[in-house]
């Protein structure tokens, strides 16, 4: 779009942040905070042999948000004038129901904090015939990987989202965070039905992604992954030996112990990790790490959506649980310094505690080991999407690309199914972890209805005993 | 184009008029407003305010489609999105196919979604709505050790759409819920469960209803244990069938099928499930939570047989994906929200219920599961294969009577499987906040995995 370059949160100067942040105060507020955005975003499809869908738009706004005792008002307005912000500021401090009265001052400092990915290319700057022809190229290549290919869709994503964030506490923050995202799904056909692949990459970063990612490889890897499956057979079904190839997709950790990890959920007692820090929860073999600042990953920010500078945090250290993860408001409730991890989808949304980049460092063994000493079971190339249920600690993640384990072989393909596991079992039955961590695909993790970006790593591992949820007899 | 209803349509025809010679603009536009309550161990925890307006802008020039989008109504962002939109246009492939719906003469049907009394209703009784709903979960059983949330939840929608090449529709809703999640046992072992209460107005939410779902299913899964893998009878209550029948809108839309992805391609005229299955999808039920006079391209929603008595009868269409078809559209589109094109999918899907309550379709297959709740439906539900594995919790069936408790185990089978094998659709219809009604359903054989 033709944007004027000029940069709309630049209007809302500490002139203006100060009197927003008082007004929210007036009736007696303890804390208020004032969140403004301006995003960009643009997707283009390329399905069925045609550029099918373009389209693209920009929202900005601001949410206000008031704390009086154990009670948060909220409201978002999409007119970022002073007069706009005083109203929201007047909603959500009416929402909080403040009581008493008394004038409170606003100091404001501003931060800088460098961020962790720098951008070269701006891909609201890149003409758009550009990223259509890596789409057209991607198809091609997805295409002529077989003649059983029956469909290809590919997508390019490439979003701007530059913040603004200052509270009461005197936080005045500002981050620009560019990500570009691109997709390929393929379609196979054969004697047994239809069968999918998957491939995608992204990053925190301009469309310099693509000086390291090869959308034709990315395509053929894809339309391999559907290809294959065209002769799987149906998955187990019961407790096996689970080997996890390296950056599959750390979405096993994100489950099993991320979510209950998360300081909202050990305050209200629904998560099997609660009032666990100290004790022994997992293998010794795992160090699991959450890490806002690592560069360019699909989860980085300079800082989180309260106005923080995010941070390197290990969780579990060498099966110890270390910590939890917190925002503004639990750590405040348990009187702790530093909050990392407040996260929103969009101004229109109220923070809260969210995951970054949250990974498991490496161990020692050798993949093709780990393989080699697990005589039967399944061993796990690519991984889907999860869920977990925190306060019991059950959780699902499905497999996209999998195959059996015999005599120490990696032998036939199977069918997609889910796997099931209670999170702390599981961390305990890591019996092996490999040396050759990876980052895994880019991923929007999902709580009371917000998507946010994660990012999800991990070495090849083996899990002592998972459940498939396949269909074999 | 008819006179505008709403200034809101007056609006969308003022932008539908900026299309230049040889183009075709349309403009979607939306507005709403709404408030969330939760309360924790009684007291608000957080209350919102919530306030939107938003534009969706689709050209066709040259049979080449552009979209976009601004969370603004004002005229010079509409202006400036609809020469993003143009240009956008620009960049697509031409097809013969690619173009906006004419006005097809179908009245849109008399639906009455918009409630005066939620504007009355203030935010004090929606504050005292939750605490009361919590307070009620706490003290209905000594079992229940937690509240984590207890929310109530409204919003009042309006939407208006118009092109220049002549539809032209205005429409509002509201609605209103209250939802609460309850856990039983103790920190060593503990269960969880939801319930909730959906209507249009206060008036017509049952919180005693959502506090008993709450309260029942949490506790009846007290003492669970992972189940022995099995091969068995599988009976679902009615919110997780209207999940997955909420699926099946995706599995029969025509574009599928026009791009040789869809598992019931060259079906038609066929059985593709049990005789005892007749599903429709019908926006114009007033009780579907989906109701809607028109679909998301301005065309009147009508009631479309998919499949009827098992045989496979009709795909939905949106107005592109018919042109290609050649045939006429089903009015079903649908868009997210102002930020999404349109695209094909369902709004209202509904199984013809049948005659037995859930204690009579527990009787009729003897020993089994019911399922009380599903998990990783996203990551396990493949609409292309077909394949089908998902998490899940119930309760055992023994002799027609439900018995222990089991967790941490997937339900498999592939999605044609499951709906040749559906033996027994319950009387207990039932509309819940899902593009599809639910109701109790039993499948002769699926796969539980467990240890």
């Amino acid at each position: 779009m033709t944007h004027a370059a000029g940069d709309l949160l630049a209007s809302l100067d500490e002139g203006v942040v100060t009197r927003v942040l008082g007004r929210a105060l007036a009736t007696g507020g303890e804390f208020a905070e004032l969140f403004a955005e301006d995003r960009r975003g643009s997707l283009m499809t390329f399905d069925d042999g045609r550029v099918e869908d373009l389209s693209s738009g920009r929202e900005r706004g601001a949410g206000i948000r008031v704390v009086v005792g154990n009670t948060t008002g909220f409201a978002h307005t999409a007119e970022l004038t002073e007069a706009g912000l005083l109203a929201a500021a007047e909603a959500a401090s009416a929402a909080a129901r403040s009581g008493g009265g008394g004038v409170r001052q606003v100091a404001l400092s501003r931060a800088r904090v460098e961020s962790p990915s720098p951008v070269e290319v701006l891909p609201q700057e890149v003409g758009k015939a550009r990223k259509v022809e890596l789409l057209r190229r991607a198809d091609h290549s997805a295409r002529a990987a077989g003649g059983a290919v029956r469909q290809v869709t590919v997508n390019y994503r490439d979003s701007r989202r530059q913040v603004l964030v200052a509270n009461s506490e005197g936080v005045f923050a500002t981050d620009d965070q560019v990500r570009v995202r691109f997709g390929v799904s393929v379609v196979a056909s054969g004697d047994t039905g239809m069968q999918t692949g998957g491939e995608s990459a992204g990053a925190t970063m301009g469309f310099e992604l693509f000086a390291t990612r090869d959308v034709d490889q990315l395509a053929r890897s894809a339309a391999e992954r559907a290809l294959l499956k065209l002769r799987a057979r149906p998955a187990p079904s019961g407790q096996l030996p689970v080997v996890i190839k390296a950056g599959s997709g750390g979405v096993l950790f994100h489950e099993a112990c991320g979510h209950g990890l998360e300081a909202d959920h050990i305050a209200k007692q629904v998560s099997v990790f609660a009032g666990r820090v100290g004790e022994q929860v997992a293998s010794p073999l795992v160090t699991l790490v959450d890490d806002g600042t690592m560069t360019h990953q699909w989860g980085a920010m300079a800082i989180d959506d309260e106005g923080h500078p995010t941070k390197r945090n290990v969780l579990i250290d060498q099966g110890v649980l270390t910590d939890y993860m917190w925002d503004w408001l639990r750590a405040r409730k348990e009187g702790r310094a530093g909050p990392a991890n407040g996260r929103r989808e969009s101004y229109q949304h109220l923070p809260m505690v969210r995951m970054t980049n949250t990974f498991l460092l490496n161990g020692d063994e050798s993949p093709e080991e780990i393989i080699r000493q697990t005589p039967y079971g399944v061993y796990v190339a690519q991984l889907g999407g999860g869920q977990v249920n925190t306060t019991t600690g059950d959780f699902v993640f499905g497999m996209t690309e999998a195959y059996l384990i015999e005599d120490g072989q990696v032998t036939e393909p199977l069918r997609d199914a889910n796997l099931i596991g209670n999170g702390p079992e599981v961390l305990r039955n890591i019996d092996v972890v490999g040396n050759d961590f990876a980052m895994g695909w880019p991923g929007t993790c999902g709580k009371q209805g917000q998507g946010v970006p994660v990012g999800m790593g991990q070495p090849t591992l083996r899990v002592r005993a998972l459940t498939v949820g396949g269909t074999a007899r | 184009m008819n006179a505008p209803r709403t200034d809101l349509e007056q609006l969308a025809q003022q932008v539908a008029g900026w299309a230049r010679p040889g183009e075709e603009v349309e403009a979607y536009l939306a507005r709403g407003s709404g408030t969330e309550a939760r309360t924790y161990e009684g007291e608000v925890e957080s209350l919102s305010s919530e306030a939107y307006a938003g534009a969706g802008i689709r050209v066709v020039a040259g049979h080449r489609q552009g979209f976009a989008y601004a969370g603004s109504l004002a005229p010079d962002v509409l202006a400036e999105t609809l020469e993003e939109a143009r240009d956008n246009a620009s960049f697509a492939s031409p097809e013969d196919w690619v173009g906006l719906p004419r006005p097809d003469g179908v009245a849109p049907a008399p639906l009455e979604l918009w409630r005066e009394e939620l504007a009355g209703f203030t935010t004090a009784a929606k504050v005292a709505a939750a605490l009361d709903l919590e307070k009620a979960v706490r003290s209905a059983d000594r079992r229940i050790r937690q509240v984590e949330s207890a929310t109530w939840g409204d919003s009042s929608s309006e939407m208006a759409l118009a092109s220049s090449v002549g539809t032209s529709a205005a429409d509002r809703s509201t609605a209103c819920y209250l939802s609460v999640t309850a856990v039983a046992g103790d920190a060593a072992a503990s269960q969880v469960a939801h319930g909730y209460t959906v209507g249009r107005a206060p008036s017509e939410l049952d919180p005693a209803k959502a506090v008993n779902d709450a309260v029942t299913r949490a506790v009846r899964m007290l003492g669970a244990t992972k189940p022995r893998s099995a091969h068995l009878p599988v009976v679902l209550e009615p919110r997780v069938s209207a999940q997955l029948l909420g699926l099946l809108g995706q599995v029969l839309s025509g574009e599928m099928v026009l791009k040789g992805i869809s598992l019931f391609a060259g079906h038609l005229g066929e059985a593709v499930a049990a005789p005892a299955f007749t599903l429709v999808d019908d926006p114009t039920e007033p009780a579907a939570w989906g109701a809607s006079a028109f679909d998301a391209e301005g065309l009147a929603c009508r009631r479309n047989v998919l499949i009827e008595d098992g045989v496979l009868r009709a795909f939905l269409y949106d107005t592109t994906s018919a042109r290609r078809a050649g045939t006429q559209p089903t009015a079903s589109a649908v868009r997210a929200s102002y930020k999404g094109a349109p695209g094909v999918g369902a709004r209202a899907i509904c199984l013809t219920p049948g005659p037995m309550s859930q204690p009579e379709v527990l009787a009729h297959i003897g020993d089994g599961l019911l399922v009380q709740s599903v998990t990783g439906v996203h990551s396990g539900v493949n609409p292309v294969s077909g394949d089908f594995s998902v998490g899940a919790e119930g309760l055992l069936v023994q002799g027609g009577q439900l018995g222990a408790p089991v967790k941490e185990m997937t339900i498999a089978s592939t999605i044609q499987r499951m709906l040749q094998g559906v033996v027994a659709v319950g009387a207990d219809l039932e509309w819940l906040p899902a593009p599809a009604a639910g109701m109790t359903i039993a499948i002769s054989e699926m796969s539980m995995s467990g240890s």
